[in-house]
């Protein structure tokens, strides 16, 4: 016989989940769904950029050139045209994001050891495929240049075929392939993680307030910290489980390494959760509705993901905004899951991440707690 | 007075529930019709059958001469329909909520205003003509609710439980306005759960899970139980209650605040009574009064209730 | 077992400027069933919640079981039951899981105890249907047997038959009976006038005031200042123009075939039927009769 009233509580809530079939899909299907879209669509990498070619020499010095920027597996060539016209019009309509116009004397001028100069036209209102085909196309142009230069030294005997001296190789560690899903997939984990929880914690207690079951529970010898714990307590265990749902998922399909310890990782998570928890109580008492309870939960989950440095990196936003990203504990958690994930790294490299979190979730918790007390008005 | 209401057959179900079951009454002008019955009875549905807002599976529905099925328009322009969450509009004042009441009943610009006026100075409520809906008191936003179904001089007015958990105050008001509306000849169905307020009207049906279980003045149904019923004072209940229960001509024993009311299966008498005396003395409890008690009109429900559920 | 249950000394709520409970002073006695009238927004509800520790008094006192309601509430609630308007139960989860919950909360280790307790409010046949699929009157009865199995000394019930049928009604109160002589002490509240009458003594509650606090036959002999008749005539709707004239009447309305009137004390039968007749009204007669609970209430209102 149950004479446990935390006991009781947690047990009620389980029967409750499990019986309310749009929460269990809400809880398992979606953060799978979510991340194979994210995960899929959610690339910044650039590739294939519809490129058009307006090519005025047609020599084999052209083709070369050409070629060099096909390799580079940024670029791919939809249309040769014939005129400049042509080329605006394809990139007004938007088939084309890059245009290149080599000169008629290209071929000419490069065998004279002259410059020669490529004009490269970019669609600039996509800023990040401009940005990233214009430097990729500077990137390779500088390459090919040095290449010519060296083959014409070579040429002229002053230099001995030779390695070049220098050559910069820019080797991303950790993800070599640069691979998005590998960023998109940790830090997925912790957007849906707070969603999830701050959601489903505030509409829980809405829904009894919302009910009128939750005056009979302040009535019941329940403690205040009790009734917390007992709405609290069932989703935990679920967002465990959800974590290791979506590590599942992320390693099996889209092959994430998990190569530090998979104990941190929960044990820090769960860290995490007592902050997104603590955001969820809170919203439960200031919200009325559920409806309200979710759309609160919302509000402060966008801002957090923009601020975390999920989409854009943080070095590259306004101090302001830099200052405040300090206060929002995905950020940490970003850090966190991505190092473990993809690092491997081990406690020690964390700790100002850990204490952060720490802090965060005993002041949000204790915020909430202080608001929700066994009273009515 | 002719029939303004006239309700043959009626029948409504929803999926496998049956609302409304073979339902037939009639009201005339200057008369007032009591539904009673609890939550789910069906009370809200007929109300709803009988001015044209649900459709009926079976069965007909007359108001004023006009079939609500086949000449919808004008059996709806005699009817004033106030249903139970009648919401007025809080940000608009007392006239306004008026004025749009009217237009959508297509009173024109010159007809509204007056007849606005008029049926503010019936109410009682000409002095807040410009007060905002929300600043009034329960009463006043009934009252005004009143007004706003009453705009379009209807003759027939049905009322879904009107006053539901209001001062008695306000509810005395409010039925002083329906009585004035008898005297002009109006026929007023008004659904209630209260039995006190039933026995207002001056005929009654009890709904029951869709049926109609019995009709009549509240006098009538009162006197099915004519001399049935007896009240006895005294104690423990326990031992009152078990003494009458096992008594033969002891159909049904309830406590009653500090009494016991006793439906008997025929007619009391002094032998019955004396009876019952003995054996609850006999069985060491303790009588200080027992004797015949008028039914009520609640009694009756609970024999019917009772036979139904047998 | 202290003397008073229940000792309210004074007590005022105010919600900004609006006063929701006015001073209300009363007390109750072990083993009583009080019943607490009044329409909606009279501050029943109000009062309670302060007696039940959910809500802060703003003025005056108020004593539970002998404990402080407000700084003790935690020491007063496992010995309080409470049934509240809404029937609140866990609609997915089944009867007899509903039962087991409150008692989880409550510290009942007596799992028999839950079997007694469906036993007692006659519902043992449904204990693992769920709660939403039950009928109006079933739900009433599960959320009293949630409000019991704790076996408290004092229950709180909140409108506990609103829109269930006569029958289910009674058969409730004889429930109700049945736990106040076992020494339940009961405090029900309610806005229909009828079912104060099932009460030991009723409160009658106006507008934040507590108006009295007495036995029905008391109220109706002493907080009704007047004579009560039914009066017959015909026509029925001109008798009842008619009686509005008459003078000594202070009030009059419809009641089925005939007409309820409130007078002065010291009108008699004749001079009524004779004012009745003298307006050319026919079958004219009128009797005395007793007052109903709504004739006290108006009578204190005014």
């Amino acid at each position: 016989m149950i004479n446990n009233r935390l006991l009781s509580l947690v047990r009620k809530e389980f029967i409750q989940i499990v019986r309310d079939p749009r929460t269990l899909y809400f809880t398992f299907a979606i953060p799978v769904i979510q991340l194979f879209l994210l995960g899929y669509t959610a690339t910044t990498d650039v590739r294939n950029v519809p490129l058009a070619v307006f090519d005025q020499d047609r020599g084999p010095a052209a083709r070369r050139l050409i070629d060099a920027y096909l390799a580079a597996d940024y670029f791919r060539v939809i249309r040769n045209v014939s005129s400049e016209a042509e080329l605006r019009k394809l990139i007004d309509n938007g088939e084309a994001l890059a245009g290149m116009v080599i000169p008629p004397d290209y071929g000419d001028k490069v065998a004279a050891g002259r410059t020669a100069t490529v004009a490269f036209v970019l669609d600039g209102s996509d800023p990040n495929v401009a940005s990233t085909s214009f430097a990729a196309a500077e990137l390779i142009g500088q390459a090919h240049s040095s290449k010519l230069t060296v083959e014409r030294l070579v040429r002229r005997g002053v230099l001995e075929a030779m390695q070049p001296s220098l050559e910069v190789r820019a080797q991303v560690w950790y993800n070599p392939d640069m691979v998005s899903a590998f960023f998109m997939v940790p830090a997925l984990i912790g957007m849906i993680l707070q969603l999830m929880t701050s959601m489903l914690t505030a509409t829980a207690i809405v829904r009894e307030r919302e009910r009128g079951t939750i005056e009979q529970l302040i009535v019941t010898p329940l403690r205040s910290w009790e009734l917390i714990l007992g709405k609290i307590i069932p989703y935990v265990i679920i967002a465990f489980f959800d974590t290791l749902e979506i590590l599942v998922v992320g390693t099996f399909w889209f092959d994430v390494p998990i190569r530090g310890s998979l104990t941190l990782l929960l044990a820090l998570t769960g860290l995490f959760l007592v902050g997104s928890l603590g955001i969820g109580l809170f919203i439960s008492t200031v919200a009325r509705t559920q409806q309200e309870a979710m759309m609160l939960s919302w509000f402060t989950l966008l801002p957090t993901v923009f601020l975390s440095g999920f989409f854009f990196p943080l070095a590259a936003m306004p101090p302001v905004l830099r200052v405040i990203s300090y206060v929002i504990p995905l950020r940490y958690y970003l850090i966190i899951i991505r190092s473990i994930l993809l690092k491997g790294v081990g406690a020690g490299s964390l700790t100002t991440e850990i204490v952060a979190l720490a802090i965060f979730g005993v002041v949000v918790m204790t915020a909430a707690a202080l608001r929700f007390r066994k009273r009515l008005d | 007075m002719q029939n303004l209401i006239d309700v043959q057959n009626l029948s409504r179900a929803f999926g496998k529930t049956r609302a409304v079951d073979d339902v037939s009454l009639s009201v005339s002008g200057g008369e007032i019709y009591g539904l009673v019955g609890p939550d789910g009875a069906g009370k809200t549905t007929t109300m709803r059958l009988l001015c044209g807002v649900l459709r009926a599976d079976l069965g007909q529905v007359t108001i004023a001469g006009f079939d609500v099925g086949n000449q919808p328009e004008q059996a709806r322009e005699r009817i004033g329909y106030l249903p139970q969450r009648f919401s007025l509009y809080g940000d608009l004042t007392v006239m306004e909520n008026l004025h749009f009441f009217a237009g959508v009943r297509g009173l024109g610009r010159k007809e509204w205003l007056p007849r606005a006026r008029e049926i503010l100075t019936f109410v009682g409520l000409d002095e807040f003509a410009d007060r905002r809906a929300e600043a009034l008191s329960g009463g006043m936003r009934q009252k005004l609710g009143l007004a706003a179904v009453l705009i379009h001089r209807p003759q027939v007015l049905l009322l879904d439980e009107p006053t539901g958990g209001v001062d008695p105050v306000t509810r005395q008001a409010f039925w002083q306005l329906l009585f004035r509306l008898l005297r002009e000849g109006v026929a007023v169905l008004i659904s209630t759960p209260y039995m006190d307020e039933a026995s207002r009207c001056n005929r009654l049906g009890f709904l029951n899970r869709g049926r109609l279980m019995v009709e009549g003045s509240p006098q009538r149904i009162e006197a099915r139980l004519k001399d049935r019923i007896l009240e006895v004072e005294g104690g423990p209940r326990v031992i009152l209650e078990r003494v009458a229960r096992d008594d033969p001509d002891v159909e049904a024993a309830h406590a009653f605040g500090d009494r016991l009311r006793l439906r008997l299966s025929r007619a009391g008498s002094a032998e019955i009574q004396s009876r019952l005396e003995k054996a609850m003395i006999g069985e060491g409890g303790l009588v200080g009064r027992i004797g015949p008690s008028p039914p009520t009109i609640e009694d009756v429900f609970i024999e019917l209730l009772e036979e139904s559920d047998a | 077992m202290p003397d008073l249950i229940v000792h309210v000394d004074g007590l005022t709520k105010r919600f900004g400027s609006f006063t929701a409970v006015d001073h209300v002073t009363f007390d109750v006695e072990p083993g009583e069933v009080i019943g607490y009238l009044g329409p909606n927004g009279s501050g029943k509800t109000t009062t309670i919640r302060m007696l039940l520790g959910l809500l802060l008094p703003t003025e005056g006192a108020a004593t539970v079981l002998g404990l402080d309601a407000t700084r003790q509430a935690e020491d007063i609630r496992p010995q309080v039951g409470y049934m509240s308007q809404k029937f609140a139960l866990y609609d997915e989860l089944t009867a007899w899981e509903n039962l087991m919950f409150y008692a989880g909360v409550y510290g009942v280790a007596d799992r028999s105890r839950l079997t007694e307790t469906l036993d007692l409010v006659g519902l043992s046949h449904i204990r693992d249907e769920r709660a939403g699929d039950l009928p109006l009157g079933w739900r009433q009865r599960l959320a009293l047997a949630t409000a019991v199995v704790h076996q408290p000394t004092l229950l709180f019930l909140d409108e506990p038959t609103s829109g269930v049928d006569p029958l289910a009604r009674r058969a409730f109160w004889d429930l109700i009976y049945g736990m106040a002589e076992k020494g339940v002490t009961i405090f029900v509240t309610t806005h229909y006038m009828d079912e104060a009458e099932y009460c030991g003594r009723v409160g009658i509650m106006r507008r934040g005031r507590l108006l009295a606090m007495q036995p029905t036959s008391e109220l109706k002999r002493t907080a009704f200042h007047g004579k009560a008749w039914d009066v017959y005539a015909r026509p029925i709707l001109e008798a009842l123009d008619g009686l509005a004239t008459l003078p000594e009447v202070q009030r009059a309305g419809l009641s089925g075939d005939h007409l309820r009137a409130i007078s002065r004390t010291d009108l008699q039968a004749d001079t009524l039927e004779k004012g009745l007749k003298a307006l050319g009204l026919q079958d004219v007669s009128a009797r005395p009769t007793t007052p109903t609970l709504e004739d006290v209430f108006l009578a204190l209102s005014d």
